[in-house]
């Protein structure tokens, strides 16, 4: 077995780089400073028992030799500029130039969240378009901007939810969670003081409406349900969902993470969902890993607008814009001043750039992409359910596992083919989960390539396992000992000496 | 590997093995199987009230982190410290590699639970 099938172009820069620490050597400087020039300062005196003699093991380098480090190692960085992402449950889609050209105009790169509103009109007015555009896509009737993520969003949400059944008398105790739910589900429901209740799927892949209508009780406060699910299926009876959950006095939050699925198709407030969030981080475009940073608006029915966070956006009557801070019943604020504002004026050019019938396409693109992955891959990889697909894939790896080889391997072996591994062992419902997401971004042709790759890592997987248990080959470091990095982590760096002379 | 038939198994894939009063806890083989390489077991106090089917701790995997349950209630006596240091034991033999030992509050509680024989057709069942 040999790599002569790659056929995707990997980095020409091929040279290893050590830490920063083992380039350094005594007495060398990156600087020359000017004569002193103002009286000299006894630091001892003035910093008393702060002072300090020895200042560690500050790396002594050049500053070429610091700006080739740096350098180097920014091209060992995987972006979305430089190749496909299949993350399943991801949404990793191109970030358009344009978003960037318009977050770059000085009036709003420069804008400062403490000038006054008056002066901030045109800021104001890319918040108030953003929530306006989103709440026609979502259905629903109010949002926040605030939430600086999706976890955030949630935990924002679920408050909305406990301060709503507040009012009315009791928060109740429960929130129901599908087995195939993102882990921020349950994670948000504990943090926000719910005990979580596991809700199985059927054999669809589906929530078991029979089993939710047993579960739910005037104890349950809700449920937190991703639509499309984990599974890329979509929630056929999700107003029978609704209806069981609103029977009982109980809400239905909606995680927005597979939003790309329906844009421009169908709404959420249409089918009962109480409130969302978004990632506009995936759905709508703006940077999505590296640190984004990310943005997650909640939105929600008009049961639940007295407790949004605080402020929000008005418009007066003279068409001018203020913040409305006189919210007595709002959850309070959750974010400093207005969110991530950068990440709303690149969402509003995403938006704007494609109007309706643009993002209607992206949705059907997205559904058609994965779709197509799907119809490729289908016998060389299992399909655990049989459910149509919409905008991502999950195979199983049940074929090559009785060969040795698991889902891990096998994205493993994709890094050798130039791709980004896609979503590995998750959904959990899922034994040995290969989930793909192609988005809409990607073309026909580097589709092609990715159903390539992975029918080549099929074939390989079959005829010489091993080879594949042991990817990556091409790159720089080989296959990285996880687990003895789980349990013996080595989280800094220690000059050779001092290794000895301590422990 | 074999199911020791002195012992009672969830269907969370714990198994307890109970003498009088007392009973010793830990995970099935074909529960660190599907786990994969485990790499921290996080273990209640001693001294802490443990309650059938509720949870009693985590074990992390380099793939998830899962819940433990307790297969009976009862009070946390001792737990296995040298999983601390050596998380792997579950991998190597998970039925010598115990995590926590209880003092039971109704030793006659595990009865209910499933034999070596019916827990490996429920395992083979699952798959």
């Amino acid at each position: 077995m040999s790599n002569k099938d790659i056929k995707k172009a990997t980095h020409h820069v091929n040279q290893n780089e050590g830490l920063i620490f083992e380039r350094s050597s005594p007495g060398k400087k990156g600087y020359r400073l000017a004569p002193l020039d103002v009286p000299e300062v006894d630091y001892a005196k003035a910093l008393g028992s702060s002072a300090r003699a020895d200042l560690g093991n500050m790396p002594e380098v050049s500053e070429m030799e610091i700006i080739r480090h740096f350098t180097r190692l920014s091209t060992w960085n995987y972006a979305i500029d430089l190749g496909m992402y299949p993350l399943g449950s991801c949404t990793m889609k191109y970030n358009a130039r344009v978003n960037e050209y318009v977050a770059r105009f000085p009036g709003l790169a420069n804008a400062h969240p403490y000038q006054p509103a008056e002066v901030s009109q045109g800021a104001m007015r890319v918040m108030k378009t953003l929530s306006d555009c989103l709440l026609d896509i979502t259905g629903m009737d109010a949002i926040t901007l605030q939430p600086a993520a999706g976890a955030h969003g949630e935990m924002t949400g679920i408050l909305l939810m406990h301060a709503y059944l507040q009012s009315r008398g009791n928060p109740r105790k429960k929130i129901l969670i599908p087995d195939s739910a993102h882990g921020t589900n349950p994670a948000t429901a504990a943090i926000c003081g719910y005990a979580v209740e596991n809700l199985k799927s059927n054999s669809r892949g589906m929530v078991d409406v029979s089993a939710l209508a047993a579960q739910m009780n005037e104890d349950v406060a809700g449920l937190m349900l991703t639509n499309p699910n984990t599974l890329g299926i979509f929630e056929q009876e999700i107003h029978k969902i609704a209806e069981i959950l609103h029977q009982k006095g109980g809400l239905l939050y909606m995680d927005g993470a597979n939003m790309n699925a329906l844009v421009g198709k169908t709404r959420p407030g249409d089918f009962g969902v109480d409130v969302m969030h978004l990632n506009l981080h995936k759905t709508f475009s703006t940077p999505h890993g590296g640190g984004g940073p990310g943005s997650g608006p909640v939105a929600c029915k008009k049961i639940l607008e007295p407790f949004l966070p605080k402020p929000v956006i008005v418009e007066k009557a003279d068409g001018t814009l203020a913040f409305d801070y006189d919210r007595p019943k709002s959850v309070g604020r959750v974010r400093m001043f207005y969110g991530n504002f950068g990440m709303h004026v690149r969402a509003l050019a995403y938006t704007l750039a494609n109007g309706p019938d643009g993002l209607r396409q992206t949705t059907e693109d997205a559904v058609l992409n994965a779709n197509y992955i799907r119809k490729k891959l289908e016998g060389d990889y299992t399909l655990p359910y049989q459910s149509p697909s919409m905008h991502e894939v999950v195979f199983s790896d049940s074929i090559q596992e009785q060969k040795g080889v698991k889902t891990g391997d096998i994205a493993k072996r994709l890094i050798d083919y130039g791709f980004h591994p896609y979503t590995v062992s998750f959904p959990l419902v899922v034994h040995g989960a290969i989930m793909i997401e192609p988005t809409e971004s990607e073309s026909l042709e580097e589709l092609d390539l990715l159903v390539d790759a992975m029918k080549s890592i099929a074939r390989e997987a079959e005829e010489d396992p091993e080879f594949v248990r042991n990817a990556p080959h091409t790159t720089r470091v080989k296959r990285l000992d996880e687990t003895a990095a789980a349990r013996k982590p080595i989280l800094r760096w220690k000059p050779a000496s001092a290794k000895s002379a301590g422990d | 590997m074999a199911y020791p038939k002195d012992y009672k198994y969830t269907k969370e894939h714990e198994w307890i093995q109970v003498k009088g009063n007392s009973a010793t806890v830990g995970i099935t083989d074909h529960a660190q199987e599907s786990l994969g390489d485990i790499v921290f077991v996080e273990l209640p106090k001693v001294g802490a009230q443990v309650e059938a089917g509720k949870s009693f701790g985590t074990v992390e995997s380099v793939k998830a982190v899962s819940e433990l349950y307790a297969p009976a209630s009862g009070k946390v006596v001792a737990i296995n410290e040298s999983l601390n240091q050596g998380p792997e034991a579950v991998n190597q033999d998970a039925h010598a590699a115990w995590m926590i030992k209880l003092e039971l509050t109704n030793p006659s509680q595990a009865d209910a639970l499933m034999s070596a024989d019916d827990y490996e057709k429920y395992v083979a069942e699952e798959k």
